[in-house]
Order: structure tokens, then C-alpha cells, then sequence
């Protein structure tokens, strides 16, 4: 059984239309998987009895002719679950039981899959390292010293250890895709506006995006296609018509413009970045794309923007989260302010009280045109940058992060080292782009590191392509040694 | 009509001082569901039976915005003659409170859908042109119950999310009077368009009130204090007219007026600084990411605008024109929408004139008698109109019509049926009236011969018999006539 | 421009968060090496540059007006901490 979990999701899924495994074994593998993996501290809930039940259904009435017939995943706590706690990794949702479904995760379960359990990430999705959340560190599969990257590090590293066939996670800045690459897996980060946000617990309202986490791009095409969708309830949420990604994946990339941007070239980058990211650029020239160097002039300034925006949306969307209708409340507050003040202290971690004090603070009275505003300037120009390039390329490639995976606790004590991991992640959120992370190779020590696919707004599929035929061409397989179990 | 002149300062010990007010009412948008949920607005339900996890700000809950509401904010910036913005955008405005679930409002801060516009005042001094800075849409916060329970609070958020439209005043106004016209004239004005039922008892019309001073002809503003959330006219009236001369005493003992905002007390009568407020001040304004900026198509507006019921103003002037009132009798006819229908109803059928003084007289006062709305007037247009009518045409006396009107209300009957069962006919047969007019001059020789030696004062006493002997009915006008020619003879 | 303890206190209390002193000493740091980063951005000139409202380049969309949702007063207060069928609870608001 074993061997059929290894697999990637389109393998799974074909050998249950094959009937080479029912749902049920399939989800007793994913199960016993699980349960010999605690060390990792990938899962905050589990919803085994659940998923044995929907699989059953399944068995009894299959319908093979769903996009994902009786697939169990696990999916980020951050998606609300009718029924199901829903943490986001805080303390202050310990308790809490959504009695609603996000549009994403329910998009999935009507394309025939069911919830094996939650993933843990960093509280609110604040963090890189997965180091934020009540829950504790997640481990990365690739080392058991080594975080698995965050803020969907819960997901990556499920995902990169065989406990769920592939999953989706949220991404803010790069919380998909930087732990993507730490774990040798593909993360996609679509258009802005392509997957509802509708019950996802928020970070930054214009930055979030939901996304698939996948073993390869075919996976990849599945999960975007099962997940995205217009959704009236969220008023960004972009309507158009649904694609096939799965069906419409070609490797045929011959023509294609690939943009190189000088930016991407920063101080102090590893060799070993800058040599994976030369290897990318000989693949994609040997399969007939042509590669034009871009400039991206304010990419320097994407990140201190970044801890703007997104700091100021969250400090005003965990607003709620004051202990008078859901979640955590102090028992010490004697008037209402003192337990809105007890219940906020005890119920945030330190990542997310920085960052609600930043938003905060930047707007504030007398300090909201000094950053706010200048941020929403700068972020006109980030966007600009990439209008002006996209007039003349078809798609960017850059390394996804600038080092691999790194030590536990080894940049906890340094804010701005811990930010400055999502250097190339962050421009993308900020101009509202699809940008995807694939394993592209190891660094000396054995680590995968990842290489950015960035594309035009709605271009998912020609990202998808291009990742497709790399993947295809790049000989790199991400091995990983089951050491915990 | 001779106009009054304005006359409303505030004498000081030393000086007498220009009140100035601005007002910014909040206005609750008729509509079935709230501004981003589809929850209900109806008045008067269960704690916390119209509430949805938007309303009440789940994790990962989002705003879809009511065209209705939109709708009705631009119908109402039309009809205060403002200029329609085709971009707004809506911001947060971020403050924490127990009724306030998602820990802050939606509102429109720099970009509103509704910008400069005017509003025209009847004064008994003329007319007065009232600026209206803006006006944008905004959610309504929930409900705190604080006497329930001696140490918990509790909260209903049934009214958290109706859509409110604030109308914001330039500080144009100058006395509680004006207030007053004020109020009653913007409220007149959301009732003809139907985007605000105006009813203040049920909390769908409150606002704050700015007040400042300044010496008579100074050119400069005062510093000013906000009085938060007042809910009556009256209550705005006693809250100036206390803040005021609270202004003016501080100046005059050479003290400074604190810009802030204080809070009117209906029990004590006096306004008083709400200091806990002021930390919380920083609103952290910034534009909801969670929606995208508004913009209105051209078409929309215009539809809008087309569709627009005739407003008071212009049904004032129309009222002068076509049926001969003057502005008086107009101001009063078009204050209320329903008041108009009625009249114009009841006009159709019978002599407008007529019709317009019997309204504002009898038919008014049995409204406010019985604490009725025009809508709900036990005498039906019909029936109104053929009581004038049967005054006009000298079937009834005004005497007898006044009795005729008393049973209308108790019986719900017309006045025909009335005036022919009760024979309250006048009797407007000359033959008739000289033999009554006669049988009294015989048997009052006495006072027939004082009248003729010049005590024209008698003449009255006759009236008044005829009308005695004829049980009310006799024509008056039939028989002075009739009188004047007996006694002459 | 460099963030005090005082700036700091104040900002927390906007913010609804008590801080106690040895927190302040450590929030004190990270900002100010935070903000020392954010500032950067005052390297641009941005005067002409009009900021962006949202990167969506379409107009909002609305819903009609017609009640479809409300009525579920249990899962309202299902999740909420202190018991109550018709309400929400909350310690007295001190004014």
C-alpha cells in the first residue's frame, strides 16, 4: 500500500478509477501514515472517523467521473470547516467550531474528495518557518532539524512526507511557496481574486490567496482547477468561466518568452541559488524558449512595502477577535476594555501582536500618508514594473527563495532576517499575479531548493505549461528518507 | 404676511453671541435586507434573530454590497440637489466597542458616494439655503443593553449592519428653530423619496450635533463640541441651547472651549464630556480591501433622476400655481407626502381653497387630538371632499359642518347621508326664511323700533334668533340679506 | 523617526493588547529594527504616483436586495463564551 501513497495525486487517482485501491484502504494508508508521523506536528485535528465514513460512501456509489473520486486530503487550519475546529493556529481559535464551509474546501469536497484532518501553520499565517503557531513547530520531512517553511509549513510538510495525496494552503507574501520549496514540492499561488476567500480566516484582505501544494505540476492543474471558481460571495472574487487546467497541461513552451530580472540577482545569495536559477534558464532555452533579460525596478522596495499593507489589513481584520462571540476570552478582564486587552494579550502569540503594532502604528493618525499611503504608492509602481515587462514576455523566472530550508529556531530572535526569506515571493502577492514554486534541485547538504514561475494575471495555465515541461526536462527527484517514522 | 426678523443670540454678561450649528444626521436606508448582508432590517424582532455570521463578523465572513442601498443614496443625494459621485470607495473605520462586531465600521471616509448639495429652509424670516457638505453609507453598529444585569453587559446585533446614510451639514444653521426646519425638511424629503421612513422614536433618524460660538459679526468660528447620537428634535433644541450658553459663559470667564465630544443627558438636561471616548479617537481610516471601489454608471444616475417622485419645493410652487393657495397653506400641505396625496385627492373633488382651510383647520386638529398619522384619518379623501363641497354650494352652514365633521369621525359615515338623516340641511328657501324672519320681527316690536332709531347693534340679536327658530340651518348669508331688507321696510 | 516605549504603549492601547514592561523593552527593539527596514521606502519620490485602491480593475458588484440569510441565532451564539439563548455577554463597559 505504501507504494500507492508515494505517488503523486494523478497516480492515486488512477489506480481508484482503476479499482486497484478503494477509497477506503486508500484513506486507512493515508491514516496509519499519519499516526506514525507525530514527530512532524503536521496535523492540529484529525478527522479520521469522518473521512473512513465518506470514503465508505464513496466505495458504495463511486463516481469515478469527479476531479478528485474519493480522495482524502488535509487541508491548512486556516480554511473554516463546518464542524470542524478551525485554529488558524492561534490560541485565540483554540475552540472554535465553525458552523459554515470555506467556498475552497467545499469546491473540493464537490469534486469527490473528504477531510483527513487540519494542518498546523503559523498563527494566522504569520510566519516563514512555521515557528508562530500555538500548536508548536512543524518539522520538515527533508531534516529533523530543519523548519518546513511557512506559513503553510503544516501543509508542506504533510505533503512532502506522504500523509495527505496534496493539499492547499494560503499565501499572504509566500506562505505557499516558500515552503514549497524548502520540501521539494509544488506550490501555486494563483491571480488574486481566482479562489474565494470566502471562509478563509484572513490575514491581508488583498494579498490572500488560496492555492494547491502539490508533488508535481499535473497535481497541481488538478487541485487549481477542483478549488478555483467564482464565488458571489466575495466580492473580489473574479467571474469567469472555469478552465481545465488538467486537460489543457502541454509541454510544448517552444516560442515562449521567459522574462530574467536583474533585481532577482541580490547581495549575499548562495552560489548555489544563482547556479539553480542558470539551470532553469539552459532547461527552458533547450526547449525552444527565448530568454529576455527585464528589469523590475522597485523590486527592492516590494519587501518593506509588503510590512506596510499587509501588517495594516491584519491589525484591523483580527480586530475581531476581542472574546465577545467566539473563541478565547481572559478571565481577568473586570470591564469590558481591560478583557478586550487580557483576552488579546494572552490570545495572540508574539509574531502577531508585532505585526498587529506595526499596522497599527502605521495607521495612526499623523503617521498614515508616511507609510500607508507611501506604501500604496510604491505598490503602484511594484505593479507597473510588471504591466510594463508582461507588454513583451510571457512569464519571469526566479529562485522562489533566497536560501534553503534553515535550522529551527535559528532566525527566531531577528524579525527582519526572518522577513527578508520572502524576498522574491512577496512582489508577486503585491501585484495580485499567479506565480507557481517547483523543485528545481539541492543544495550541497541535500536540501531542494525551489525555482518562481511568475505570469501574467489569469495565465495560470501557461505557468502550469511552462512548469510542466521543465519538470519534464530537470532530472531532479526529491528524495526523502522516512527517518520518523 | 410681514416677515420677522432673525433674532437668536446668546446674551453674554458682556457680548451677545451667534449660535452656529452643523448637523450630521444618520439616516437608516429603507431597504429589506442590510447594507452587506441579507439579513433583515425589520424593526422590533428577537435579540439576535436578524443576525448573520457577517453581521456578526465570523472568521473569513465577507461583504457583498445591496444595490438597493446604493440605489437609495444616490435617489436621496438627488433630491437634496447634490452632485452624485460616480467613484467612492468604502474604508474601515476602526475602533473597538462590545456592538461593534467586526471591530470596525464600513463607512465612506475621502472618497463619499454623495458630495456637495443644498437644502431649502421657510423661515418666518425668509427663506435660508442650508449646505449639505456630503453624504455617504455606512453600516449601523449593534445594540448594548446595559441594565439588564449589574456587572454584564449585553448585546443584540440585530441592527449591526443596516445601511445608514450620513448627511453631513455645513455649519450653515443658527438657532434650535432651524434645527428644527432642518430636520423636518430633510425628513420631509427622505419620505417623498422613500429612502428613510424618518421615524426617530424607532432610532432610524439620530444625529450629532456640532455647536460652537462666536460675538455677533465676527467673521471666524468658534472651537466646536460634538453632542453624539441625539435621538429627538427636541432633545437637539435642549442640547444647543444648553451648550451654548455653556460656551459662552466659559468664554466670557476667559476660559477655553475644549474641542470634544460630549454627550447630551435628557434627565439632567445638560451635556457633558464623554472623556472615554477621546483615547479611542484614532479611527485608522483605510479603504476595505475586502470590496473594490464603487463606480456608477452615468445611466444608473440618470434613471435615478428620472424616476424621482415631484419633491416638496417643486410641489410647493405647483400647489401656489394650480390651485391658488398661498405659501403658507402650501409650506403645510407639502410637508408631508401623505399630507399632499390627501390634499390633492380631496382638491380634485371639491374647491381647493376650501378644501386646503378645512384641512389645516378641523381635519388637523382631530389628527393631533387623537395622535394620528394622515394616512390613517378616520375620513376618507371622498368623503372630505364632499363635506366641502357641500359647504360650498351652501347646503350646510360652517357651523353645521363642524357637526357634520364630529359625526363623519365617530361614525365613519359620508356627510350626505349624514346631512339627510339628521336634516342638517340649510334652508336656503327665501319663501322659508322671510315667514321665520318675519314671525321674529312681530314678536319683537320693541327692539324692531330701537333698531330702526339707529341701534345697529340689535342686528346680531335677529341673527341669532332666525338661527335659533331654524335649529342652526337658516342660509347666513340668505338671511342678512333677507334681514336687511325686512328691517328697512 | 524612532519608536519609544511611550509611542509603543499608546499604540497598544489602540490596539487592545496590554503589554507589560519587560514586553515593551523587547517590542521597542524589533520595531524600531522593523521600521529601520520599512523605511527604505523613503529612498522614492512618490508625489505624482496615485496609490493603489485595489488591484482588481473592476467596479464593485452588488447584490439584490432581498433577505436570505439571519435566523440562525444558535450558531450565532454558539461559539460565544458566556451562556446566554438571546445574547451576547460581556463585562460592564466602564465609561
Amino acid at each position: 500500500m505504501s507504494d500507492i501513497i508515494n505517488q503523486s495525486l494523478n497516480q492515486i487517482i488512477k489506480r481508484v478509477k482503476t479499482k486497484e485501491i478503494s477509497s477506503t484502504d486508500l484513506t486507512k494508508a493515508y491514516i496509519k501514515n499519519i499516526e506514525g508521523a507525530k514527530k512532524l506536528n503536521t496535523f492540529v485535528t484529525t478527522t479520521f472517523d469522518q473521512a473512513l465514513d465518506k470514503a465508505k460512501q464513496f466505495d458504495n456509489k463511486p463516481n469515478f467521473d469527479q476531479l478528485l473520486p474519493g480522495i482524502p486530503l488535509a487541508v491548512k487550519d486556516l480554511f473554516c470547516t463546518e464542524n470542524v475546529k478551525t485554529t488558524a493556529g492561534s490560541n485565540i481559535l483554540n475552540n472554535f467550531v465553525p458552523s459554515y464551509e470555506s467556498t475552497v474546501t467545499k469546491n473540493l469536497w464537490d469534486n469527490g474528495s473528504f477531510l483527513l484532518g487540519k494542518l498546523n501553520c503559523d498563527e494566522f499565517a504569520m510566519g516563514s518557518s512555521n515557528e508562530t503557531s500555538y500548536f508548536g513547530n512543524v518539522i520538515n520531512p527533508v531534516g529533523d532539524q530543519l523548519v518546513p517553511g511557512g506559513s503553510s509549513g503544516g501543509s508542506s510538510s504533510a505533503l512532502a512526507a506522504d500523509l495527505t495525496p496534496a493539499t492547499i494552503g494560503t499565501d499572504t507574501g509566500g506562505s505557499i511557496r516558500q515552503p514549497a520549496s524548502f520540501t521539494g514540492t509544488v506550490g501555486l499561488k494563483p491571480t488574486y481574486g481566482l479562489c474565494s476567500r470566502w471562509g478563509i480566516v484572513a490575514f491581508a484582505s488583498s494579498l490572500d490567496q488560496a492555492g494547491p501544494m502539490t508533488k508535481d505540476i499535473t497535481d497541481c492543474a488538478i487541485m487549481l482547477e477542483a478549488m478555483s471558481g467564482f464565488d458571489e460571495k466575495d466580492s473580489t472574487s473574479i467571474n469567469k468561466k472555469k478552465e481545465n487546467y488538467s486537460k489543457n497541461l502541454k509541454d510544448n513552451i517552444k516560442g515562449l518568452k521567459i522574462g530574467i530580472p536583474k533585481e532577482y540577482r541580490v547581495d549575499n545569495m548562495p552560489k548555489e541559488i544563482d547556479e539553480l536559477w542558470e539551470k532553469g534558464k539552459k532547461i527552458l532555452k533547450d526547449l525552444g524558449a527565448e530568454l529576455i533579460d527585464i528589469s523590475l525596478p522597485h523590486t527592492k522596495y516590494a519587501l518593506p512595502t509588503y510590512y506596510i499593507v499587509a501588517p495594516a489589513e491584519a491589525s484591523s481584520n483580527l480586530a475581531r477577535y476581542d472574546g465577545v462571540r467566539y473563541g478565547y476570552r481572559s478571565k481577568q478582564g473586570k470591564d469590558l476594555i481591560e478583557m478586550y486587552e487580557k483576552t488579546r494579550s494572552e490570545g495572540f502569540g508574539d509574531e502577531v501582536k508585532r505585526r498587529i503594532l506595526i499596522g497599527t502604528y502605521v495607521l495612526s493618525s499623523g503617521y498614515y500618508d508616511a507609510y500607508y499611503l507611501k506604501a500604496q504608492k510604491v505598490r503602484q509602481l511594484i505593479k507597473k514594473d510588471f504591466d510594463d515587462s508582461f507588454k513583451k514576455i510571457d512569464g519571469i523566472l526566479t529562485p522562489s527563495t533566497p536560501s534553503s530550508a534553515f535550522k529551527i529556531g535559528e532566525k527566531t530572535n531577528d524579525p527582519v532576517s526572518m522577513y527578508l526569506n520572502d524576498i522574491f515571493t512577496v512582489p508577486v502577492n503585491l501585484a495580485g499575479l499567479p506565480a507557481l514554486s517547483m523543485p528545481a534541485g539541492a543544495d550541497k547538504q541535500g536540501y531542494p531548493l525551489g525555482l518562481q514561475l511568475i505570469g501574467k494575471a489569469l495565465d495560470e495555465q501557461k505557468i502550469l505549461n511552462i512548469g510542466y515541461a521543465f519538470e519534464k526536462n530537470c532530472g531532479f527527484k526529491n528524495e526523502i528518507k522516512k527517518w520518523w517514522s | 404676511m410681514s416677515k420677522e426678523k432673525f433674532d437668536y443670540f446668546i446674551k453674554g454678561e458682556k457680548d451677545k453671541y451667534e449660535v452656529v450649528i452643523g448637523l450630521e444626521v444618520h439616516a437608516q436606508v429603507l431597504s429589506k435586507s442590510k447594507l452587506f448582508s441579507g439579513s433583515s432590517t425589520k424593526f422590533g424582532a428577537d435579540p439576535n434573530n436578524q443576525v448573520s455570521l457577517i453581521d456578526s463578523a465570523f472568521p473569513g465572513m465577507l461583504p457583498v454590497i445591496n444595490e438597493e442601498c446604493v440605489k437609495q443614496a444616490v435617489r436621496t443625494g438627488l433630491g437634496l440637489n447634490a452632485k452624485i459621485n460616480n467613484y467612492s470607495v468604502f474604508d474601515r473605520k476602526n475602533y473597538f466597542y462590545a456592538d461593534l462586531p467586526q471591530g470596525y465600521q464600513i463607512s465612506q471616509y475621502k472618497n463619499p458616494i454623495v458630495g456637495e448639495g443644498k437644502v431649502l429652509l421657510d423661515m418666518p424670516y425668509g427663506s435660508k439655503v442650508i449646505g449639505i457638505e456630503r453624504l455617504h453609507l455606512e453600516q449601523d453598529a449593534g445594540k448594548s443593553i446595559h441594565d439588564m444585569d449589574p456587572s454584564n453587559t449585553y448585546v443584540d446585533l440585530n441592527r449591526s449592519g443596516i445601511a445608514l446614510m450620513e448627511i453631513v451639514s455645513k455649519p450653515d444653521l443658527r438657532s434650535p428653530d432651524e434645527v428644527n426646519a432642518y430636520i423636518k425638511k430633510l425628513r420631509s424629503i427622505m419620505r417623498y423619496l422613500g429612502t428613510c421612513d424618518g421615524n426617530m422614536q424607532e432610532g432610524s433618524l439620530r444625529a450629532d450635533v456640532n455647536v460652537s460660538v462666536r460675538k455677533e459679526g465676527d467673521k471666524n468660528f468658534g472651537t466646536r463640541c460634538e453632542i453624539k447620537n441625539v435621538n429627538s428634535i427636541k432633545f437637539m433644541q435642549m442640547a444647543i441651547e444648553y451648550e451654548a450658553a455653556r460656551q459662552v459663559e466659559l468664554i466670557e470667564n476667559g476660559k477655553e472651549i475644549d474641542q470634544e465630544t460630549r454627550l447630551f443627558d435628557t434627565k439632567k438636561n445638560e451635556t457633558r464630556s464623554m472623556r472615554s471616548k477621546e483615547d479611542a479617537h484614532d479611527y485608522r481610516y483605510f479603504p476595505d480591501p475586502d470590496l473594490l471601489p464603487l463606480k456608477l454608471e452615468q445611466q444608473l444616475i440618470d434613471d435615478l433622476k428620472k424616476s424621482l417622485p415631484e419633491l416638496p419645493d417643486k410641489k410647493k410652487e405647483r400647489f401656489i400655481k394650480e390651485y391658488g393657495l398661498n405659501a403658507y397653506e402650501a409650506n403645510v400641505l407639502v410637508s408631508e407626502k401623505d399630507i399632499s396625496d390627501y390634499y390633492e385627492e380631496v382638491a380634485k373633488l371639491s374647491d381647493k381653497k376650501l378644501a386646503a382651510t378645512w384641512m389645516m383647520g378641523d381635519l388637523f386638529a382631530m389628527l393631533n387630538d387623537r395622535g394620528l398619522d394622515i394616512s390613517k384619518s378616520p375620513i376618507s379623501t371622498k368623503h372630505f371632499a364632499e363635506l366641502v363641497q357641500s359647504i360650498k354650494s351652501g347646503e350646510i352652514s360652517g357651523r353645521i359642518a363642524k357637526e357634520v365633521f364630529e359625526i363623519m369621525v365617530e361614525s365613519g359615515d359620508n356627510p350626505k347621508k349624514i346631512i339627510e338623516s339628521k336634516g342638517m340641511k340649510q334652508q336656503s328657501d327665501p319663501k322659508e326664511l322671510e315667514k321665520i324672519i318675519n314671525e321674529i320681527l312681530s314678536k319683537n316690536k320693541d327692539k324692531v323700533d330701537q333698531y330702526k332709531a339707529g341701534k345697529e347693534k340689535l342686528f346680531g340679536f335677529f341673527v341669532g334668533q332666525v338661527m335659533k327658530l331654524s335649529g342652526g340651518k337658516a342660509n347666513p348669508q340668505l338671511t342678512n340679506e333677507i334681514l336687511k331688507k325686512l328691517l328697512k321696510g | 523617526m524612532s519608536l519609544d516605549k511611550e509611542k509603543i504603549k499608546h499604540v497598544a492601547k489602540l490596539a487592545r493588547i496590554s503589554v507589560n514592561d519587560a514586553k515593551v523593552d523587547s517590542l521597542t527593539k524589533d520595531l524600531n529594527s522593523i521600521f529601520k527596514f520599512i523605511e527604505q521606502l523613503n529612498e522614492l519620490d512618490t508625489n505624482k504616483v496615485e496609490p493603489l485602491t485595489s488591484i482588481l480593475n473592476q467596479s464593485l458588484r452588488s447584490r439584490k436586495d432581498e433577505i436570505n440569510d439571519g435566523k440562525i441565532r444558535e450558531k450565532v451564539l454558539k461559539n460565544s463564551p458566556k451562556d446566554s439563548d438571546e445574547f451576547f455577554v460581556v463585562p460592564k463597559v466602564v465609561e
